[in-house]
């Protein structure tokens, strides 16, 4: 792990998908085995020049992703390195023997794509907006899950997937990011990341939710309390090392996600904390609500998962630990 | 002439055979999927015996073999029978099929098995896979065949026709498909249940080789083969008309034959008639020497 932060967090220039695009691209021109599918969603994904580059090696099998991600095993057995894209939804629920069965179990290796994270769905509605995803494939075994904040990490993750054998759900914001690494940083599967001390309260974060972290931090910094942050990227294995040392060192914890605070971030470092040092925790997350139709602003509130919210767990939290030490 | 007649006997004799240790290895354990275990037992039989495939069990992983993905995984104990003939690996582990931490589980599985190629059981997801195997071989330049194995009740599942679509549209014709069309599943008769009707013309629709006949007789698997052989288009499908149970005297002709409790009784007399047909089918080869 080398990691550079990135002076000011600003929205990058690059969408996600492009960076997904084009370091598939360049990953395809080294290696042979790398191959594409995709079911009918090329063109959202930006991966059409993929499909002119390596027509061979690109497989729209249109809208089946259970088919999709079989071909994509039967691809593997055969040597082949599958990446496989669909919008996150469909990419995990109507996959999910496929997934479970010809990749899992029979321990094949499939890099699966699944876009448009939780409210970033946005416009596309409830039925597009995934906030069970990464809890089901949590409850693969051997599934690597992980979601990436930004175009360099992305980069980077998918450099490694080439190389690595098991099963990886990859789960991607399609659109511009905000910066939060500098390029070049290289990360390990595992292994959260410290984005800035704190002695107080630590929130773990994932995908858009850093940048939201980030910003209670920084605010509740002029009002007197140390709030650190990490950013979880890899949410199944856990790293269950650092989030004991977060617990140890500053006593409370909030994990914040776009998802189901069931069985996604929130869930896995509860099961972390209560078998190594339970401390106060909150969770901020989909409540167990379906999602619904708006833009990306009106469903971080709709689903109080914007800064504020985030601000007034920490401070719950912190009344809760203040409580808990009398 | 006399040549292919005996060659048809030989493999008659060999399918015997291999109904009679898989029915040794049910009766032992007592229960077990015998009815589409029975049914694929001829098409086995020509795949692996009659010099359809390709394969090396001494090199179960070989580069150049043929794939077989017997998707109806449930019928792995046949599979299972004919790989330790071959010499895959012992025939004495036969016995421990479904045992705690054997290598021979109910439903095929590559990593427990050695000579098995692909993981299924979970209905539906076998031909996918096998698409996925096809389209990596035709990357490559390969020649290797994949073949594949569906049951009939499998069809009734949606990802089964997904697969048949994109098989037609990528033109795979190193894939090369069965349908073990026993007319019955788990709970009865399919045309009671979700009827398959004509399973070839559905193919045939779907932009398919697509071929009918009778799953028992090798002179019309071997010709069925070589025609799919031969096609340089289309992924083939040969839907074989068999019998669930087919030569077994407690399974054959019974309705609920999917997976059935097999009493010591059972296998007495299934396993004294399969050597009495084992007798015939000798004399009969002697006769023609």
């Amino acid at each position: 792990m080398k990691i550079k932060l990135a002076r000011d967090r600003k929205p990058e220039e690059t969408m996600m998908r492009e960076v997904y695009a084009s370091t598939l691209m360049e990953l395809a021109r080294s290696d042979e085995r790398v191959v594409v599918l995709d079911a009918d969603l090329m063109n959202s994904m930006g991966m059409v020049p993929f499909g002119e580059a390596f027509p061979d090696r690109t497989f729209n099998v249109g809208v089946q992703e259970a088919n999709m991600i079989g071909v994509a095993a039967g691809l593997s057995a055969a040597g082949k390195v599958p990446f496989a894209h669909s919008f996150g939804p469909f990419a995990t629920r109507k996959a999910y023997d496929a997934t479970f069965i010809s990749g899992a179990y029979a321990r094949l290796n499939v890099r699966i794509v699944g876009s448009d994270p939780g409210i970033t769905a946005a416009y596309n509605g409830g039925t597009h907006m995934p906030f069970e995803d990464m809890g089901i494939m949590r409850n693969i075994p051997t599934m690597t899950v992980l979601e990436p904040v930004d175009g360099a990490m992305l980069r980077d993750l998918l450099i490694q997937l080439v190389d690595l054998e098991g099963m990886f759900y990859i789960r991607l914001l399609r659109r511009f990011p905000v910066q939060v690494y500098e390029k070049g940083s290289t990360f390990d599967i595992g292994k959260g990341v410290l984005l800035r001390e704190g002695t107080d309260v630590t929130i773990i974060a994932s995908g858009i939710l850093v940048y939201e972290s980030l910003k209670v931090a920084e605010s509740l910094e002029h009002r007197g309390v140390s709030v650190r942050v990490v950013n979880l990227f890899t949410i199944k294995p856990v790293d269950r090392e650092l989030i004991e040392m977060c617990a140890r060192e500053t006593g409370a914890i909030v994990t914040c996600e776009n998802h189901n605070v069931i069985n996604g971030l929130g869930s896995a470092v509860a099961e972390a904390l209560v078998e190594n040092l339970p401390v106060p925790m909150e969770r901020i997350g989909s409540q167990d609500q379906f999602g619904e139709v708006g833009p990306v602003d009106y469903l971080m509130k709709r689903y109080e998962m914007g800064a504020e919210d985030i601000e007034n767990k920490v401070l719950k939290v912190l009344e809760r630990k203040k409580r808990l030490h009398g | 002439m006399q040549r292919a007649e005996r060659k048809v006997l030989e493999l008659r004799k060999k399918a015997t055979e291999v109904r009679l240790t898989t029915l040794e290895v049910f009766g032992n354990l007592g229960f077990g999927h015998v009815g589409g275990s029975m049914s694929v037992t001829e098409l086995l039989t020509a795949l692996y015996f009659g010099g359809i495939m390709r394969y090396d069990p001494k090199n179960p992983r070989w580069e150049r073999r043929d794939w077989l993905i017997m998707s109806k995984g449930h019928a792995g104990p046949t599979l299972y029978t004919i790989l330790a003939m071959l010499g895959f690996f012992s025939i004495n582990e036969l016995k421990t099929l479904n045992q705690g931490g054997t290598r021979l589980p109910s439903h095929c599985d590559r990593n427990l098995t050695t000579g098995i190629d692909m993981t299924t059981g979970s209905l539906g997801l076998g031909m996918s896979v096998a698409i996925g195997v096809a389209l990596g071989h035709r990357l490559d330049g390969k020649k290797n065949r994949v073949y594949l194995i569906v049951g009939d009740g499998e069809c009734q599942e949606g990802q089964v026709w997904e697969a048949t679509l994109y098989a037609a549209h990528k033109g795979l014709s190193n894939l090369i498909a069965f349908v073990d069309y026993n007319h019955q599943q788990l709970d009865g008769y399919t045309k009671d249940i979700n009827d398959l009707g004509d399973l070839r013309s559905k193919f045939e629709c779907f932009g398919w080789f697509a071929q009918e006949i009778d799953g028992h007789d090798f002179t019309q698997i071997f010709d069925a083969v070589r025609s799919a052989q031969d096609e340089k288009k289309r992924p083939s499908m040969i839907v074989m008309n068999t019998i669930k149970g087919k030569g077994c005297t407690y399974a054959e002709g019974v309705l609920k034959n999917h997976h059935m409790v097999v009493s010591e009784e059972n296998t007495r007399e299934a396993l004294a008639c399969l050597h009495e047909e084992l007798g015939r089918l000798e004399a009969e080869i002697k006769g023609c020497m």
